[in-house]
């Protein structure tokens, strides 16, 4: 929008600054709350990369690239999806019917079959809304917020209804044995590296590093990519050189739902081995922050997501060494959502103001 | 008798519903998307329980030994702090021009993190108020000749069970309806708050400042959210601030304004449709119709896909205002 701002500025020094201010307030309601902020970031450091957080941060890592990408394929089209919440639980749903039919003679078969279950469930619960947008121009913000609604309530039915255990859990049974797909304990094992046993850090991350690596290819190197990231800047200009908006839509948000339904791998074959209530855990949610501090680029995605995965991880530290409630991440990523999002200007205005002067004084 | 147990539950239920949607319903008609009527809506509950808390507490535990008041002045403390998040909302979506769906979704984790946080630094006890007394919350009010008229047949029950005995702000919220209807389409003021929602050139053009105008609907909006919140913690049986207490009642808030196409009258039925559903998902587990049973999660997510069905246009087709999202900029 404005040509003012050199490159680098533009992706590294306003997220950077932006980051900055909401870590900085997110200090400062730590010191209204009594405590001492600089304390609190060693015991969150500590406990992120301690030898039994590192497999946590990398577990909630894996969850954040998913559901970042998500956001950020839909953000490219100009699609808000917040609908990552409802499409990686119902994830978690085509995760447990398809590993529960079947006795898995290996892991790798049932990743396999679970990862395209995930994603073809996730799309599924994306599917409606975006077809409603596209065809009917109802807006997708509303429609994903009722999905996830919807959705959660339709998980309660199915785990105290038809898809329970017997008991009094409201669970699925547990996955046979085959479906149990290896942990990062054993998988680094194998290189003789020690790694915490006992994490629920499991293989399903190298999905995610997978998944990046689409989405990149997607976006910036196939012509559907440049079609969608053309239908996000101008919607008239993509119609007008013959892009069809129904399926720029159907398909981005189809992938988006995808993305997010892939948590369901991690979070529901790999750590519980069966179908419990709330598997995303505000996963969805999260990736709206990863998404916007990572640009919607997947290297910025990767990074935005590990900073997230210290924060859930080191902020549950927080409670136990301070007494900080666990609902500081939700506070910090609440601010982070804020100023990388909706206040952006508050930092980019000023930015391009100097660049202007100075860039005058150069030229 | 059964029936009139639920609509009288249903009219306690549809209240926050109510108060929330028309605060939506200013903010949208202005052309500002307020998708932080949860958070606003979550904040103001705390904020009225809290200060409630503190002012009707002994002197000796800490409080401020206050014996009438406590509840008006927990209602008037969230109708400040939910302004204040309306104003953040305003900034970014206004002033800044930022993205107005983005603002609302940190306005609402802002609220769910912060209302533990501070809660459990003040009360510990895990994000919750203590209990309030009876005369730190908003008590029912008996209507006058309600108890004379109760053995009066159909209309007597009528009227002493489901129009009497409710608190003030049920009272407030069903008269925020005419009202709303009277500013938005009877004065100059609602006229040209329902212009910068559709056409804001055009009113910039008259000389009449859109950020101003704009500035004033989503103080409305802050308002109305403040009295919801503060109906949860104060005049719901809840008797306090208890974690994540709006539950999802912002979004039904949305989802009834949706309903009701951004009408004043359409918000009041599709708040009492929504609270009826509720009431009856809270009495019955499961509704059996002989042929089928339906599960009681279906009677919670219909409110959601009623909202999504109108959204389709299948029941006639929910136009928002055609402004709605797109922030203002100045032709220079």
């Amino acid at each position: 929008m404005n040509k003012t701002l050199p490159k680098w500025a533009d992706v590294l020094l306003i997220p950077l600054l932006n980051l900055f201010l909401a870590l900085f307030i997110s200090g400062l309601v730590v010191l209204f709350i009594g405590k001492d902020p600089i304390e609190a970031v060693k015991v969150m450091i500590q406990g992120a990369f301690g030898k039994y957080g590192i497999g946590y941060t990398l577990y909630y890592t894996t969850n954040f690239i998913f559901t970042g990408l998500a956001v950020a394929v839909a953000f490219h089209a100009r699609l808000f999806n917040i609908g990552g919440e409802g499409q990686a639980g119902l994830g978690g749903v085509g995760v447990a019917l398809i590993l529960m039919s079947f006795n898995w003679p290996h892991w790798t078969i049932a990743i396999l079959a679970a990862s395209i279950a995930a994603f073809v469930f996730g799309a599924a619960w994306a599917a409606i809304p975006a077809y409603l947008q596209a065809k009917r121009g109802s807006h997708i913000v509303i429609t994903t917020i009722m999905f996830n609604l919807i959705g959660s309530a339709l998980i309660n039915y199915l785990l105290v209804g038809p898809m329970k255990a017997p008991g009094m859990a409201p669970e699925t049974p547990h996955f046979p044995p085959g479906a149990s797909i290896p942990t990062l304990h054993d998988f680094f094992g194998l290189f003789g590296i020690a790694f915490d046993k006992n994490s629920p850090a499991n293989i399903s991350i190298f999905i995610a590093l997978a998944a990046l690596v689409f989405v990149y290819i997607l976006i910036w190197k196939t012509r559907i990519g440049y079609e969608i990231r053309a239908f996000g800047h101008s919607e008239k200009a993509a119609v007008y050189a013959g892009i069809s908006p129904l399926k720029i839509t159907m398909i981005a948000m189809l992938i988006s739902g995808g993305l997010a339904g892939l948590l369901a791998v991690n979070t529901v074959q790999g750590e519980a081995e069966r179908l419990i209530l709330d598997t995303v855990q505000g996963a969805g949610f999260v990736g709206i922050a990863v998404s916007l501090m990572g640009r919607n680029h997947p290297i910025g995605v990767l990074l935005a997501a590990f900073l997230f995965g210290i924060l859930y991880q080191g902020g549950g530290e927080l409670s136990f060494a301070m007494g900080i409630p666990r609902e500081m991440i939700v506070v910090i990523q609440a601010l982070v959502i804020m100023f990388t999002g909706s206040l952006e200007n508050i930092v980019r205005i000023p930015v391009e103001r100097l660049f202007a002067r100075f860039g005058k004084g150069e030229a | 008798m059964e029936l009139l147990q639920l609509m009288d539950s249903a009219v306690r239920l549809a209240t926050p519903l109510l108060l929330a949607a028309l605060a939506g319903l200013y903010s949208e008609r202005s052309g500002i998307f307020d998708i932080g009527l949860e958070g606003k809506m979550l904040m103001g509950a705390f904020v009225a329980g809290a200060f409630s808390a503190v002012a009707g507490m002994p002197v000796a535990d800490g409080g401020w030994g206050w014996t009438h008041g406590m509840a008006w002045f927990g209602l008037f403390m969230a109708i400040i702090v939910s302004v204040m998040l309306s104003l953040i909302h305003g900034f970014a979506s206004i002033t800044l021009r930022g993205n107005q769906l983005i603002s609302g979704v940190a306005i609402n984790f802002f609220a769910a993190g912060t209302t533990v946080l501070v809660g459990q630094e003040w009360f510990h006890s895990g994000g919750m108020t203590p209990t309030l007394k009876d005369n730190q919350r908003f008590e029912p009010i008996t209507l006058p000749f309600a108890d004379a008229v109760k053995d009066v047949p159909v209309l007597g029950p009528i009227y002493s069970d489901l129009i009497s005995g409710h608190n003030i702000i049920v009272y407030i919220a069903l008269a925020a309806v005419p009202v709303t209807w009277w500013i938005l389409f009877r004065t100059r003021f609602g006229l040209r708050l329902r212009a910068v929602g559709e056409n804001p050139a055009a009113v910039d053009t008259a000389g009449i400042s859109v950020i101003k105008q704009r500035y004033a609907a989503v103080i409305i909006a802050g308002v109305l959210c403040g009295v919801a919140g503060a109906y949860l913690s104060l005049g719901t049986s809840a008797a306090g601030f208890v974690k994540d207490m709006s539950a999802g009642k912002g979004f039904i808030a949305l989802a009834a304004l949706i309903f009701a196409k951004w009408q004043p009258r359409g918000v009041l039925m599709a708040a009492l449709l929504f609270g009826f559903l509720e009431a009856i998902g809270n009495k019955y587990q499961s509704v059996d119709l002989g042929l089928f049973v339906i599960p009681v999660q279906f009677m919670q997510a219909l409110p959601y896909i009623l909202t999504v069905v109108i959204l389709a246009g299948f029941i006639g087709k929910a136009v928002p205002p055609a402004a709605g999202g797109e922030p203002y900029v100045k032709e220079r």
